[in-house]
């Protein structure tokens, strides 16, 4: 069977690339690429949820995945 | 995480505002806040100010944040879609430049220097104890109000939108963190949203 992972998502039409998500994510998986966006990297993301408390325009979610 | 010199550039938001209580001259100096973010997404093409640097970004964070002064609740749907945001960095820019062409009136001779400080683009905050002659021109003490006028209107948004919803929701709205997004998009076009 497979595992279920809690994983970070960007709703990345409305994401403002302000990075405060960045400053708060102990796994450093997110990365502003290029002053448009927030790219959560699946693989070092633990689902922790702290970037989406961040998020002033709350645009992350934390949803289930199977890994 | 580790702190570097630059997570402490709040001090330096909250000391600018401070130095126009006592002097309007130093508002001069918030045209940093103006120039940086725009030469960084102009010539590196990143935010990497608004992620960073931004004094008032950390400002807002430390007081809704770490002293709590913020109900930590989302943002309503409509203040982070694109005509809200585009629209308020229009407004906001039309109205810079209303300011600036009352400087230009005062340079050129036409209006009396205005000891106020303009909140939220109508209270007039009589703010002459923080004026005491100038060297230069008038003109140049009427920038200094004018532009202390928009970065104190743009404190006081920032605060109740801190308030109201995230500690830094004005990083949602704030037209410079608009502004440099949009160059950035269009230095990068194949990032797609
Ligand atoms: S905190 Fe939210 S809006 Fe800001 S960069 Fe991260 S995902 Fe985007
Ligand atoms: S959920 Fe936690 S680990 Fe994953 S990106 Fe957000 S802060 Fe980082
Ligand atoms: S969006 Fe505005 S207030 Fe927020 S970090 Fe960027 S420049 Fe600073």
């Amino acid at each position: 069977m497979a595992k279920i992972r809690r994983k970070a998502f960007v709703d990345r039409k409305h994401c403002v690339a302000c990075g405060c998500c960045v400053k708060v994510c102990p796994m450093n998986a997110i990365e502003i690429v290029r002053g448009v966006i927030a790219l959560i990297s699946a693989e070092k993301c633990v689902g922790c949820g702290k970037c989406a408390k961040e998020c002033p325009a709350s645009v992350i979610e934390i949803r289930e995945v199977e890994a | 995480m580790k702190k570097r010199w630059y997570d402490y550039l709040w001090i330096a938001s909250l000391l600018y505002l401070l130095l126009g209580f006592f002097n309007i001259l130093f508002a001069w100096l918030g045209l940093l806040c103006f120039f940086i973010p725009l030469i960084i997404s102009v010539a590196a093409g990143t935010k990497s100010y608004c992620n960073r640097y931004c004094g008032r970004g950390q400002l807002f964070g430390l007081i809704g944040g770490r002293f709590g002064l913020s109900r930590k609740k989302d943002v309503p749907r409509w203040m982070k879609s694109s005509w809200f945001r585009y629209g308020f960095l229009i407004f906001f820019f039309a109205m810079f430049f209303l300011m600036l062409w009352n400087t230009y009136l005062v340079f050129a001779g036409a209006r009396e220097l205005g000891q106020a400080v303009t909140l939220l683009w109508t209270f007039k905050l009589p703010w002459n104890w923080a004026y005491h002659g100038t060297l230069f021109h008038p003109g140049v003490a009427q920038f200094a109000f004018g532009f202390y006028g928009v970065m104190l209107t743009s404190t006081v948004l920032g605060l109740i939108t801190m308030v109201l919803f995230k500690p830094r929701s004005w990083c949602v709205y704030c037209p410079m963190g608009t502004m440099t997004q949009l160059i950035c998009k269009a230095k990068n076009p194949k990032i797609e949203k």
